[in-house]
């Protein structure tokens, strides 16, 4: 099954992935790291269908989808 | 390769210094994933402009030159006419192309210069805090226009793309979006189209990309996303503004 890997130290937290992403497997979590940077969260229990809308979207080149 | 996504190998694993939501991010991986897809890596140079993008150099894992500020095509020109082999490629703001630069952009483009202009035009100065560039939009607030941008005092914006498809030795002009994942796939697909054109030695073909300033436009960057489709696409209508290239060959 596809798995999404958040690469943290690219993550801004900008949320552009989170309304891209079809099955809505992706969140802002309320807690920020220790950049002060709310970085995205993957809903695991939620299958990916390897979309790569949320790649595609992704400033920072922080998301990465192994099939 | 394995399937699914991972970071373009043109992409250096430096962590940009781009405010989040910032198009510049979107734009840089997307030159870097055209870049790997035609294996061209090895054979590309790419010029740097002044403003946000200043040390793209530091992100885009290929040979990298820096231009004084506007200067940028006139770089270019040399680049490519020293080394026509290579793929050569501007990256520019709307302030080092549009204003500062709009006399090497115009004249490099008259001369058909066979190289290729990504053009970031996100209606604003970024790097300098904000202050008005010569594609915003009218009633636009910035810096320097607080009670939004005056036609009558401070003009309409520049389309560049329109602008340069007067010239008769412009090949390819288009203009993309980074709104939604679809019309990054488009304008990524433009990236390669303005590539072949140069590659086939055809002549002169950017690429414009409508792209989000959320910092400056006061916005979120989800909410700046959406400004770009309901207004700034109002003045500047992605597509491909101008295509010869089945004429000149």
């Amino acid at each position: 099954m596809p798995k999404i890997r958040v690469l943290e130290k690219y993550c801004k937290g900008c949320g552009l992935c989170v309304p891209a992403c079809p099955k809505k497997i992706l969140y802002l979590p309320e807690e920020v790291d220790r950049r002060g940077v709310h970085v995205v969260k993957v809903h695991a229990e939620i299958p990916c269908t390897a979309c790569l809308n949320c790649t595609t979207m992704c400033p920072d080149a922080a998301l990465e989808v192994d099939e | 390769m394995a399937k699914g996504y991972h970071r373009p190998a043109a992409l250096t694993p430096a962590r940009t210094h781009y405010c989040p939501g910032c198009g510049h991010g979107i734009a840089h991986r997307l030159v870097a994933e055209v870049i790997d897809e035609r294996g061209c890596r090895e054979r590309t140079i790419g010029i740097a402009p002044v403003g946000c993008a200043v040390i793209a150099y530091d992100y885009l894992d290929i040979d990298m030159t820096e231009a004084a500020h506007g200067r940028t095509p006139a770089v270019a020109t040399a680049v490519k006419r020293c080394n026509p082999d290579k793929l050569v490629f501007s990256y520019q703001g709307d302030g080092d192309l549009a204003a500062i630069g709009a006399g090497e952009m115009l004249h490099a483009a008259n001369r058909g210069e066979n190289f290729t202009i990504i053009f970031i035009n996100n209606a604003v100065y970024g790097m300098t805090s904000g202050q008005m560039a010569p594609t915003t939009l009218v009633n636009m607030k910035t810096a320097t226009t607080p009670l939004g941008r005056n036609p009558a005092t401070e003009g309409c914006p520049i389309r560049v793309c329109e602008l340069l498809a007067t010239l008769g030795r412009t090949v390819f002009l288009a203009r993309g979006t980074l709104t939604t994942p679809r019309n990054v796939r488009e304008t990524k697909k433009l990236i390669h189209r303005a590539f072949d054109v140069q590659e086939r030695g055809l002549g002169f073909s950017m690429v414009e990309i409508l792209s989000p300033c959320p910092t400056y436009w006061r916005l979120r960057p989800d909410e700046a996303m959406k400004f770009i489709e309901t207004d700034m696409v109002k003045a500047f209508p992605p597509g491909i503004i101008k295509d010869t290239s089945a004429e000149v060959q």
